[in-house]
């Protein structure tokens, strides 16, 4: 009846798990207590959970990126103790099975909860609002996205406390992941939470890809687009070539696992490395997924608070477009060691090094927009050059590792940790912050605090030194990742300074959730509100609207003459809002809890199938198909905005800029 | 913010927009390639990996393949002159057409999972070997698809029903359903000839 | 073109004629290969080489005369996204086999 679940799979046994369960069900009540307090729960339903609108559907991905930011940090904290205890002959507080959870857990959900939502959610909040459309193209699958990842981000937080999750990496490794080496439901809880969250961001890319090239601003030609824009387009086709990629080398694995299937295992004729260029033809240009539109967020920022348009457009358009193409042919550098001769490697190590050249020109780019420009060195500002400091390092000790030779020496070492983490953090994450930080006033109406802001990235940038760069050293004395326990009395120090440098670190999220309260605190007072839409004075269209956007974006949709269209027609004293114009009908899509309920089946689908509950699992997955068929039969999707409505939301906005000019 | 339905002659406001939507369906059509790209990939590693087990010439029947190939084939202009009806609004043909074409695609549907039980009742299972396992797999996941595609066909035979006008998001449904549809064959014509006719030469 | 309304979508959608053509030239393209293996006439090499390119050219077929591929302006998206999947699938495929065969060959394990 319920296949492979009893109750000696609840964790009882295990403190640091009950005291954890025991905190996140406080904090759970207290949310729900605080929801049904103040009556909530109506709004929440008809305003956020069933909302296809692409402004709120990005903030609700951002706030789950936070949490997975949370529980991903946690991880990195207890990892990063263990190893400050564990020396010698203190064995440190987590057992080798529960020491491989945690960090496979660390790496999943960093990449796929962490940075894949924080990226959604900015493409989401952005990407519509900067080529004046007035939504996505497919709203509905919008919110199903969202859904998906969701359910998946709770999936992989039930293997906490029922059950187990994963003890072999982030990716999953054969023939250790097969049911020979690892029979109970760990691997299982990650296959089923990234194929699910796979949909969503497949259905996510295919949307945007749509929206950019399908509904642009009149006028609005390639060689206009913005650089976010172009980023988030290449991103996306990037999503569309290697996920798939990726579905198959996981559901490959669910094979092996659940049929009995020989494609990884020792025997039967698999071929355990077959999986490893499977997983890393999605792996590498996943990286260059996510990194991307945190080039494209740099762009945008360096160019605002410099004062002056980017340096090379064209160059920078050129550069992604290279990257695009060239990320997908250099996966086999992350399995030089595996045994290919020198033809394979040769081959992906110049591949490799030959990416580092558009990368290196968007560097150049953004420096030559900062030289000779007025730079306003704003909170945000300081991520953007904390940025390029960092990423140029991690970029070069990339290149390093692109040689095979030296490949052989630093593989499987503390060295390669150092490198990713230098770029996914100093690229990837400063990138995100920087944009959250920029874009905020756009999706809430006031500023973050700044002053919290530059405490924040001072622990995450002086942090980051002292956690990352002893790894590099612990990586040339011949440290391993994945080790629970050392006794080489020289590498002690090193582990000591890293956790230090972790506890920096965790100063900065601490900055950057201070900053969160402050700021919401503070946001009615009159120097963080943002009554023009444009706190920045920055260049492009998502800037010529109030701030929140109204739901429909743009009550006359924007035409563009220019490059930077709104700094054209700033200049030039068009008013690129068309106020007062003769405003008509718009028409919109309406809310739906389809989304919601497909990806609640989903849920129940994935967790029946972990625990091999087969009649709950066909419940689950008769509850997709018939969710899809009855949406699908749904004729009542969209609506008409009367003019009044928009009338009375324009003119508000009017009166609000007034005010604003009139108190300048 | 109250979203009111008071759409007061609102149609009359409305710019003609292009639908996205048979472009975003091309898309994930494209993505769709890539996970049988990937597939076919897997089996071209994977086609000497016997491990005692039989050969694809051992086990293969080319007149079965044959006989699948010329239904789906067939599958393909039905629902061609289906969609054709779609688009002079002969609803009740189109649903004939339609009918036929779901007939077609039950038939292979039969024939491959014939196929398939033939070969586990002979103990040649997925889990025989990896040359098995990963033929199980390409060919198994363009019978799912062929699924998935049958059951959106019964679904907008159902939702076309006592419909004397096809309205523009009904033909944007059979125009997707078309180019799955046609995928699935273009498919299948790299199936039978990189899995079934190559491994019998 | 038979029908009278073209306005959805950019698809030009074909006329019973041109279903007849595709379906016709499919139909010999398929016996071909077929055929080719069945009466082993060539060299295995040949014949594998032969009912590839026939495979390509039953591809091309049904890409034109049933999903009505054409090069009209409304389909250079469609067009571009498909030659960028199959540039996507080759490197991948090509790049797969490459890899797993040198391997193979390296490691002296076939």
């Amino acid at each position: 009846m319920l296949g492979k679940l009893s109750w000696s799979d609840i964790p009882f046994d295990v403190p640091i798990l009950v005291g954890t369960f025991a905190g996140a069900a406080i904090a759970g009540l207290a949310v729900f207590g605080l929801i049904t307090y103040y009556g909530k729960w109506g709004y929440l339903w008809k305003e956020w959970l069933t909302s296809v609108d692409h402004k709120r559907l990005g903030v609700m991905y951002i706030v789950l990126a936070l949490v997975a930011l949370f529980r991903g940090f946690a991880d990195a904290i207890m990892m990063r103790s263990q190893l400050a205890l564990a020396y010698a002959g203190n064995p440190g507080y987590l057992p080798p099975h529960h020491y491989d959870q945690i960090f496979s857990a660390h790496g999943t959900i960093m990449i796929f909860f962490m940075a894949m939502a924080f990226m959604t959610g900015l493409w989401n909040v952005i990407v519509p609002l900067q080529i004046g459309a007035r939504d996505v193209a497919f709203p509905f699958l919008n919110s199903l996205s969202f859904w998906m990842t969701t359910v998946s981000f709770v999936l992989i937080n039930i293997s906490l406390f029922i059950g187990e999750f994963s003890q072999c990496g982030w990716l999953a490794y054969p023939p250790l992941s097969e049911s020979q080496f690892s029979p109970g439901v760990g691997v299982d809880y990650y296959i089923w939470a990234v194929q699910l969250s796979g949909v969503g961001t497949l259905l996510t890319a295919v949307n945007f890809f749509t929206t950019i090239v399908k509904m642009r601003a009149p006028g609005m030609t390639f060689m206009k687009m913005p650089v976010f824009t172009w980023t988030v387009l290449c991103s996306a086709v990037l999503v569309m070539v290697a996920f798939p990629i990726l579905t198959v080398a996981l559901g490959l694995l669910g094979l092996d696992r659940y049929l009995g299937m020989h494609f990884f295992t020792n025997d039967g004729g698999g071929n355990q490395m077959l999986y490893l260029s499977l997983i890393w033809a999605w792996g590498h240009p996943e990286v260059y997924i996510l990194v991307l539109p945190a080039f494209g967020a740099f762009s945008e920022v360096t160019q605002t608070f410099s004062r002056k348009p980017l340096f090379g457009y064209n160059t920078m358009v050129y550069a992604t477009c290279s990257i695009m193409v060239l990320s997908l042919i250099v996966w086999a550098h992350h399995f030089f060691t595996m045994g290919a001769g020198p033809n394979v490697n040769a081959f992906f190590g110049i591949m490799t090094m030959v990416i580092a050249i558009p990368t290196g020109v968007k560097i150049f780019n953004w420096l030559f927009t900062m030289y000779k420009g007025r730079v306003e060195y704003h909170a945000i500002m300081y991520w953007v050059v904390g940025f390029m400091i960092t990423f140029s390092i991690g970029g070069m000790t990339g290149v390093m590792l692109a040689i095979p030779a030296a490949d052989f020496v630093l593989h499987n070492s503390l060295f390669v940790i150092a490198h990713f983490h230098n770029v996914i953090i100093g690229g990837v994450y400063f990138g995100y912050v920087a944009a959250m930080n920029f874009w905020f006033p756009k999706a809430f109406g006031f500023k973050l605090n700044e002053a919290w802001g530059k405490r924040a990235f001072w622990f995450w940038f002086v942090g980051f030194y002292f956690a990352f760069m002893p790894l590099y050293v612990l990586g040339f004395m011949g440290m391993t990742r994945r080790m629970n326990h050392y006794d080489n009395p020289d590498w002690y120090p090193w582990m000591l300074v890293a956790a230090f440098g972790a506890t920096l670190i965790a100063c900065g999220v601490v900055c950057q959730l201070t900053q969160l309260y402050v700021s919401i605190r503070d946001r009615n007072l009159a120097e963080n509100r943002d009554l023009t839409g444009d706190p920045w004075n920055a260049r492009t269209l998502e800037w010529s609207t109030s701030s929140p956007p109204p739901f429909y974006n743009f009550a006359v949709v924007p035409t563009v003459h220019d490059l930077d269209a709104f700094a054209h027609d700033k200049e030039a004293g068009i008013d690129t809002r068309a106020a007062g114009s003769d405003y008509q009908a718009i028409h919109m899509p309406k809310n739906t809890s389809a989304g919601f309920f497909i990806g609640m089946f989903s849920l129940v689908l994935g967790f029946a199938a972990i625990w091999y509950i087969w009649w709950l699992a066909a419940l689950g997955l008769i509850g997709v198909i018939a969710t899809v068929i009855a949406r699908s039969s749904d004729n009542d999707i969209d609506y008409y905005v009367p003019v009044s409505e928009v009338a009375r939301i324009e003119n508000e906005h009017t009166r609000n800029l007034m005010a604003a000019q009139a108190a300048e | 913010m109250a979203h009111d339905m008071t759409a007061d002659a609102a149609h009359a406001h409305d710019e003609h927009h292009e639908s996205p939507v048979v472009f975003g369906f091309w898309l994930y059509l494209m993505t769709d390639c890539l996970i049988f790209g990937t597939l076919f990939a897997v089996f071209a590693v994977m086609r000497n990996q016997f491990a005692g087990g039989p050969t694809g010439k051992e086990i293969f029947d080319l007149s079965g393949v044959g006989v699948e190939t010329a239904i789906l084939l067939l599958s393909s202009i039905t629902y061609g002159f289906g969609m054709i009806s779609a688009h002079q609004n002969k609803v009740g043909t189109m649903r004939t057409w339609l009918a036929v074409t779901f007939l077609l695609g039950l038939g292979f549907l039969f024939m491959e999972i014939r196929e398939f039980s033939h070969m586990v009742a002979e103990g040649n299972g997925p889990d025989r070997s990896a040359f098995l396992s990963a033929f199980f797999t390409l060919v198994g996941t363009h019978g799912l698809h062929v699924t998935c595609g049958l059951l959106w066909m019964a679904v907008v035979m159902v939702q076309s029903m006592g419909k004397t006008v096809l309205s523009e998001r009904m033909i944007n449904k059979l125009t997707c359903l078309s180019l799955f549809w046609h995928f699935l064959d273009i498919v299948w014509i790299c199936v039978f000839t990189f899995v079934y006719l190559m491994s019998v030469i | 073109m038979a029908d009278a309304h073209t306005a959805h979508s950019g698809e030009s959608h074909g006329s019973v004629g041109s279903y007849l053509t595709g379906f016709v030239i499919a139909v010999l393209l398929t016996v071909a290969a077929f055929g080719l293996v069945m009466a082993h006439s060539f060299s295995p090499a040949g014949t594998a080489i032969a009912i590839a390119v026939l495979a390509a050219v039953q591809v091309v077929v049904h890409l034109v005369f049933f999903l009505h591929m054409n090069g009209s302006s409304e389909q250079r998206w469609n067009n571009m996204a498909f030659i960028f999947t199959v540039l996507a699938v080759a490197i991948l495929i090509a790049g797969t086999v490459f890899i797993m065969h040198d391997t193979a060959i390296n490691m002296m394990s076939r």
